[in-house]
């Protein structure tokens, strides 16, 4: 008979017969778990992707100063994106007699593409517009209307139909806008908005050679296509073009976002781990119930060979058919966590694509073949004479080289999964190391432990002579579940901090407005404002603003650095230079050191991503002009800067009194609430040169953002917990067959159902705390070297996690031993020595 | 159905050896065993426990190697060979019943016995497997799995499962040894008439010297020695 039908045959034999059931259920569970949240991580990233474009209005923007060629326009459409456009331009809005200069949007039909301009329900002079009811905009403003905002709306004094002069033509104000999308995307768009139809643009003649002009295409669509486009699009950019999207654009959001995909990777990482913890302990127990049956077949005439291509169909098609069942449950879990889920979190979230389902069956296969089938496959030489004795077993040098290549195998797997090869090697080294250590430790704690159990008394001393009895699959208990157990305290410490370090890096009051252009001699004015407004008085920053004209002596143009766009754009543009003493508390110092109090040298200290666009390192000379003169000043030390912070930092600093000479004007953050907005009208009014930023919008959106992937990322985790059950299931099946028997010697023995519970239950526990124990320092360790290198996060330690882990192990594993085990108590002795004699 | 060369021994050893060591000491399980089975014959192996007997059995079915000696299967010297091709010649010439019926337990009864076949390729697995338990007595068993059957019935599959491929040597350890006594006498009764069917010879390791009656011959095995 062909070798496959055999094989076939004798695998729906054991499934009908529940030989497979425990493997079948690690590995069904496993995959759904791993596919699961695969799915939602992808869809939750897509959604999340989609939401924080909101922010720009559009997925990928094409930023021009120049009329963007159709080309570019054609192409998108062709490839199946949305398109829109923009024009974004500086000029005056006149009532009568006022003037005010307005950063006016000329747009077309189907902007924003992404997100939503909101418009006020009641739109009147003296409305509170802190908290305005609104409503969603449908469409853009009427050919010969203006919307425009609160700014244009307080100067100009206007109301609804009253008639604004834009340029050579007149318009009529019909909207109050409260809420659009690319509001504040850096400090040069944060004056007063207006929105037109860019139909009206030939008629302000506004837009003439040598304008100030933003040209912008707009593009959105699948996150796939977008890419493409953006692949297709950048080789041909000319230097006056460049591409934005949300990453590009909002470095908190590019953290929060990255960090939160670097999570679910994780997460997807640890259900991996699990998956393998809970094979393992199964494939053990399939091992064991079959070395019998390969003696017989090796006695009935049976070659090695012939076992080998037994057990490589058998698990081929075991490993398909199971991670199959198991995707596609992962699939409709996560439709249903999906539904659920999108009544917390505002988006609808977008269809997933297959590639999670691909990845649970491979990672399904990969794991039965490289980790489960090799223990397997040492069956075949398992001694015939086995069926006459049988204490021979299989050697174990066997099952460890299995091992090591199950193990290699699923580091491959992990690279892959983790989709960032820092942290899959992290990982991949970290449960590695685990391992080792696990089981090491393991094994000496229980030779001392087995040691002492004549110190013990009653139910211990059998607890423990049963532990050490079983060493070797004591061990493979013990680190099996320690690794379980540490794949979730793992995300729930990441997990913690990760929340925790959002909450802290955006608090409820985070500054959410900014005040540039403050003259020296305002700034005590204003702070008493402050005073008098009950506004916490914030800290002013100096700043001059200054060009850098030479590095190391040599001239630096902008043409220099034509490759790279955002270099150019740096060189370009002034610069502001600030002067501290002391260190801000979101900066860090990573290269060099801060300088000392009262120093006289002329010393710069560079923001490290800066320097690194720049070419610049610690000891390079640069010379700034500043208002015609030049001020030459060495590098000397670099910093980290943490921007999502939302306070003033300033890309270049220098030691307080070398600046004196030049004319500068102060900066500073402060948070009002939305009760006191009324307050910021009159500071403008008091001081009329000042620019007042405000972000609570932005802030709003991005704690949004993060209260939302927060809530995503819990709902994960908790999925991940499911599939640690399987591995507990599977580590106490594994030894089920093991205890039927010894259960069944004992009683015959005359010991009481009582005695054997409590000595399987002290068994339990002590291995449940051990890999409890396990869990907790491997988690701790693996958790600061993934905070600390990876996800950039302040590390806290956690003392409680060690009592958790431990706890929850021992408890964990007492109550799944025992319930796994009643109905072992409850058979009749005889019945059991019948059925394995 | 008698070997053609009924004078030539079917299997035969030469001053079989078997030793091991425990820790430091050497422990001679078996010392010098030279004996000749001919086809046709009902042998009977008999001793204490712990004299030698299953070790013997193992190195005669192949199933151990020696730590000196030799055996004959028919021609072949069955420790020239490697552990592939003794069991092959196993599943050729061999039928194995076993004191602890070693039945596969995920198996039902009518696949228990087609296994050997099917591990040999044969077409017929179904229908020779079917005859054979009808033959035993369990028509009515055939879809049920040994957990389900009693001692006397899974030694019954046991015993189809031995003779369904047909083979020119039954080697048989302990057989009654995990039966009450009156089912015991069923099973021997079985084996003993199958025997004479198939004409096949017959080796039966067993401490119970009535059972030893029911053989044409008996060897004697004390503390690994044969006493004959």
């Amino acid at each position: 008979m062909n070798s496959f039908r055999f094989s076939l045959r004798m695998l729906f034999r054991d499934w009908r017969a529940g030989e497979l059931n425990v493997l079948i259920l690690a590995l069904v569970i496993a995959i759904s778990s791993l596919t699961t949240v695969g799915f939602f991580a992808d869809r939750v990233e897509l959604a999340l992707a989609r939401e924080s474009n909101q922010l720009l209005g559009a997925d990928l923007l094409v930023i021009s100063s120049q009329p963007i060629p159709d080309t570019l326009t054609a192409e998108a459409s062709r490839r199946g994106l949305a398109v829109s456009s923009l024009i974004k331009f500086p000029s005056m809005i006149s009532n009568g007699d006022s003037n005010l200069l307005t950063e006016i949007k000329a747009v077309t039909e189907g902007y924003p593409l992404r997100g939503r301009i909101n418009l006020a329900d009641q739109f009147s002079i003296n409305g509170d517009v802190s908290t305005p009811a609104h409503r969603v905009a449908e469409g853009i403003p009427l050919p010969g209307t203006i919307w425009i905002d609160e700014k244009v709306m307080t100067r100009l004094e206007l109301k609804p139909g009253d008639r604004v002069d834009v340029g050579m033509t007149q318009l009529v104000v019909t909207e109050l806008i409260t809420r659009e999308p690319d509001h504040s995307v850096g400090f040069v768009s944060m004056g007063p908005r207006a929105i037109m139809n860019a139909v009206d643009l030939p008629k302000t003649g506004l837009i003439q050679e040598g304008s100030r002009v933003s040209y912008q295409l707009l593009l959105a669509g699948e996150l796939k296509k977008v890419e493409q486009y953006r692949e297709w699009v950048k080789p041909q950019l000319t230097r006056a073009q460049r591409l934005e999207g949300i990453r590009d654009a909002r470095p908190e959001i590019r953290a929060a976002l990255e960090r939160a995909e670097k999570f679910l990777s994780l997460a997807a990482l640890a259900s991996v781990v699990l998956a393998a913890a809970a094979l393992a302990l199964a494939v053990r127990r399939f091992t064991l119930r079959h070395l019998d049956g390969c003696a017989v077949m090796r006695s009935l005439g049976a070659s090695q060979k012939q076992l080998f291509y037994l057990y490589l169909y058998y698990f081929i098609v075991l490993g398909i058919v199971a991670s199959t069942i198991g995707s596609l449950i992962g699939f409709a879990a996560q439709q249903v966590l999906t539904q659920w889920l999108t009544g917390i979190v505002d988006t609808e979230l977008p269809w997933p694509d297959a590639l999670p389902a691909v990845q649970g069956v491979m990672v399904g296969l990969v794991l039965l073949l490289g980790f489960a089938l090799p223990p397997v496959l040492n069956l075949r030489s398992v001694p015939a004479l086995r069926v006459l004795r049988r204490d021979i077993g299989l050697s174990n040098t066997h099952s460890v080289a299995g091992y090591v290549l199950g193990l290699i195998a699923l580091s491959l797997m992990f690279i892959w999964k983790a989709q960032d090869l820092k942290l899959g090697l992290y990982i991949v080294a970290g449960f590695i190391t685990a391992i080792t250590v696990f089981g090491a430790i393991g094994w000496l704690l229980i030779r001392v432990l087995g040691g002492l159990r004549h110190q013990a008394g009653g139910a211990w001393r059998y607890g423990l002579a049963s532990i050490r009895r079983r060493a070797a699959s004591s061990v493979l208990q013990a680190v099996a579940l320690g690794l379980g157990l540490m794949a979730l305290l793992l995300l729930t410490l990441i997990q913690d901090d990760l929340i925790k370090d959002w909450h802290t890096s955006l608090p409820a009051d985070a500054p959410n407005h900014f005040l540039v252009n403050i003259q020296s001699d305002q700034v005590q004015a204003i702070q008493t404002f402050f005073q008098q407004h009950d506004i916490t008085q914030p800290r002013m920053f100096p700043m001059v603003r200054a060009r850098l004209s030479k590095i190391n002596g040599k001239s630096v143009a902008a043409e220099d650095y034509a490759h790279d766009p955002h270099a150019e754009r740096h060189v370009r543009r002034e610069f502001n230079l600030s002067w501290t003493n002391r260190l801000m508390s979101d900066n860090q110092v990573v290269k060099g050191t801060w300088w000392q109090d009262g120093t006289q040298e002329a010393l710069l200290s560079f923001e490290e991503g800066l320097a690194k666009t720049l070419g610049l390192r610690v000891g390079d000379e640069l010379t700034y002009d500043i208002a015609g003169s030049a001020f030459s000043a060495r590098i000397d030390n670099l910093r980290k800067v943490d921007w999502d912070t939302f306070r003033v930092n300033f890309f270049v600093l220098v030691p307080p009194g070398l600046l004196d000479q030049y004319p500068a004007s102060y900066i500073t953050s402060f948070y009002v609430s939305p009760a006191q907005a009324s307050v910021m009208h009159e500071l403008v009014r008091a001081f009329p040169n000042l620019l007042v930023v405000d972000v609570a919008i932005v802030i709003g959106q991005v704690q949004q953002m993060i209260r939302q992937v927060s809530q995503a990322i819990e709902f994960v985790f908790v999925f991940t917990m499911l599939a640690g059950f399987a591995v507990l299931y599977a580590a106490i099946a594994s030894t089920h067959d093991e205890r039927i028997h010894e259960a069944a010697v004992f009683r015959a023995l005359g010991a009481r159902r009582q005695q054997l519970s409590r000595a399987w239950a002290a068994e339990f526990a002590l291995l449940g705390g051990l890999s409890g124990l396990f869990a907790s320092a491997g988690a701790s360790a693996l958790g600061y070297v993934i905070g600390e290198h990876v996800l950039n996060l302040q590390y806290s330690f956690n003392p409680w996690i060690w009592l958790i882990g431990t706890s929850i192990g021992a408890v964990g594993v007492l109550l799944a031993g025992m319930l796994g085990t009643r109905s072992v108590l409850s058979t009749p002795p005889l019945l059991t020595l019948r059925n394995i004699g | 159905m008698l070997d053609h060369q009924v004078n030539q021994p079917i299997l035969s050893t030469q001053a079989l050896t078997k030793q091991v060591s425990i820790g430091e000491t050497q422990l001679t399980i078996l010392h010098d065993i030279t004996l000749q089975v001919n086809p046709g014959e009902a042998v009977a192996i008999l001793g204490a426990s712990g004299s030698g007997k299953s070790t013997l059995l193992g190195l005669l079915a192949g199933l151990d190697l020696p730590s000196s000696g030799k055996v004959h299967l028919q021609d072949v010297d069955l420790f020239t060979l490697d552990e592939d091709s003794r069991a092959a010649l196993r599943g050729k010439m061999m039928g194995f019943v076993f004191q602890s019926f070693q039945l596969l337990p995920a198996l039902t009864a009518i696949e228990n016995v087609m296994l050997p076949l099917e591990l040999a390729a044969t077409d017929n697995a179904e229908s020779v497997a079917q005859k054979l338990l009808q033959r035993v007595g369990l028509a009515n068993r055939l879809y049920h799995y040994p957990k389900q059957l009693s001692g006397g019935e899974q030694q019954r599959v046991a015993i189809a499962r031995a003779f369904a491929t047909e083979p020119r040597l039954l080697l048989a350890d302990e057989p009654t040894g995990n039966l009450d006594s009156a089912t015991g006498v069923q099973i021997i009764e079985l084996m003993f008439e199958l025997n004479r069917e198939h004409g096949t010879t017959l080796i039966l390791v067993t401490h119970d010297e009535v059972l030893s009656r029911r053989c044409s011959r008996q060897i004697r095995l004390a503390d690994g020695k044969l006493l004959q």
